[in-house]
């Protein structure tokens, strides 16, 4: 597993308050972890915040699962390490 | 003169968060000790604000009467919202808790509405907003900035989480807001619009922003710094403003053939419901007194009861050197003659002022008065600063017959409101 998606896994069970080992590649933020439209803007903005980057509106309307934040992440984020 | 209720609203549950504990006996307790819920401020810097004190509600593990916001909202909702939505959803699930099984189907459901009002709601978060977006930009601003500062959110929060579907409101009258909320939802029962609500008020102020805006209004205690517990003094000589204490108070208000139909423990029934405007200075009490007496006699009225029934009042009573001799003044023109056997005494004494929970927590501590036949304490009135021939209950609670009582809130904007309950037996 890359540290980016380590890190975006935390970020999503810190933000959801769910179970780490539900926090799946393939995970759904709404249907499989319980977030509501808002909470995907929060995600989204602590996204930003860990990593540095600016997640725009029309990128972040794909980002529906943790697999994809890790993908557009690995990707786009300035702060990989 | 009859009643102006269509039909009869009686109380069948409390829920307290105060100064003095998390739960209705652990403060009531606590209130009939003497003991007082004020301490110094530790949680924040405060050596350049001229009032240093303040009621906290005591945090802890959740035994013994201390609060413990998980036990009331997961941890993941708490980021979301400020402090006073969680001392609402907590006074109301032990409201609704106290009540039995006042909600059980469907159709109760939607005959079940929310009124919870706060003074100013959430001032904290938006002090610390307003700072983040200067310093990191509008992205920065969480989605749950606005919902979670809301004040009729509490009122929100608590219909979500018990399905609550009837009238969903909310009240801002400033210190006035808790029994505004009570006294407006009783006529939601009275007339049909519900047959269950669950009112209070809540609030979370003690925070740098509000104590510096306060302070500048000159309301604040700041002569007793070093001596917290004694600083709220209502009727005393050395009195020199109010206090800032949080927490919430919610109660069940239900139609009366219901509850009785139910078998449910009746507690009080609102029997009056009185409001005015001062229409006078934004924060200054009418001079003379006018607006609070007006506000008390239309809530005599609308009991249909004359003023000597009553036995017990609960004063606003903020220890403001203005405020408390123009209540008494009001006080002692209602109660004419009679004034001799009435006991008055001001509870923020012991927790401070909640400001929009003021009213709501006061009209609690007002039925459980009668509950116990005991009028709870004025701490730390040694020298009042003027005569009067009512009791003020000076340091020790009173026992005494009581079976009806008056509950006075007074609030910035000239907003005043009166609530009468009488116990049923």
């Amino acid at each position: 597993m890359s540290d980016v998606a380590d890190r975006v896994k935390k970020i999503v069970v810190e933000h959801l308050g769910v179970e780490a080992d539900k926090v799946s590649d393939g995970a759904s933020f709404i249907d499989d972890l319980g977030a509501d439209s808002l909470d995907t803007v929060e995600l989204v903005m602590a996204f930003e915040e860990e990593f540095g980057c600016e997640i725009p509106d029309d990128a972040a309307e794909h980002i529906l699962t943790v697999g994809d934040a890790v993908k557009f992440l690995e990707k786009n984020s300035s702060d990989t390490k | 003169m009859p009643s102006k209720y269509l039909r009869r609203v009686v109380v069948t549950g409390l829920g307290l968060v105060t100064p003095l504990g998390c739960g209705v006996e652990e403060s009531w307790t606590a209130l009939l000790e003497g003991r007082s819920g004020i301490r110094r401020i530790e949680e924040f810097q405060v050596n350049d604000l001229a009032a240093q004190i303040a009621a906290f509600v005591p945090r802890g593990d959740g035994t013994v009467g201390t609060y413990r916001a998980s036990d009331w909202m997961p941890v993941k909702e708490q980021r979301k919202v400020d402090e006073f939505i969680i001392y609402a959803v907590a006074a109301a699930d032990q409201a609704i808790a106290d009540a039995g099984d006042v909600v059980k189907t469907d159709e109760d459901r939607n005959r079940a509405g929310v009124l919870i009002g706060s003074g100013i709601g959430g001032l904290q978060g938006i002090a610390e907003a307003s700072l983040l977006l200067q310093e990191k930009g509008p992205r920065r601003i969480s989605p749950f900035f606005i919902p979670g500062r809301l004040i009729n959110l509490a009122s929100g929060y608590v219909s979500i989480r018990h399905k609550l579907k009837g009238p969903n409101h909310s009240v801002v009258t400033a210190c006035s807001t808790g029994a505004h909320a009570i006294g407006d939802a009783s006529r939601f029962v009275a007339l049909g619009d519900a047959d269950v609500m669950v009112a209070g008020g809540a609030e979370s102020p003690i925070c740098r922003i509000a104590l510096a805006g306060f302070a500048a209004c000159r309301a604040l205690s700041t002569a007793f710094n070093e001596q917290p517990t004694q600083a709220s003094r209502p009727y005393d000589a050395k009195r020199d403003g109010f206090v800032m204490g949080e927490g919430a108070g919610v109660v069940i208000l239900e139609e009366y053939e219901r509850a009785k139909a139910r078998g449910a423990k009746i507690y009080a029934e609102i029997i009056g419901y009185g409001l005015s405007g001062d229409a006078y200075h934004i924060t200054a009490p009418a001079a003379n007194g006018d607006g609070a007496f007006r506000c008390m006699q239309a809530a005599v009225e609308s009991a249909g009861i004359c003023a000597n029934e009553i036995d017990y009042v609960n004063a606003h009573g903020t220890s403001t050197p203005m405020g408390d001799e123009i209540e008494l003044t009001a006080v002692e023109r209602l109660f004419d003659s009679d004034a001799v056997n009435i006991a008055m005494s001001s509870t923020k004494s012991a927790i401070g002022h909640l400001l929009g929970a003021a009213g709501a927590v006061e009209t609690i501590f007002s039925v459980l008065a009668m509950r116990d036949n005991t009028a709870p304490p004025t701490l730390n009135l040694y020298n009042p600063s003027v005569e009067t021939t009512i009791d003020l209950v000076p340091h020790e609670a009173k026992k005494m017959e009581i079976n009806t009582v008056l509950s006075n809130s007074f609030g910035f904007g000239g907003t005043n409101a009166s609530l009468i309950m009488r116990s049923i037996e």
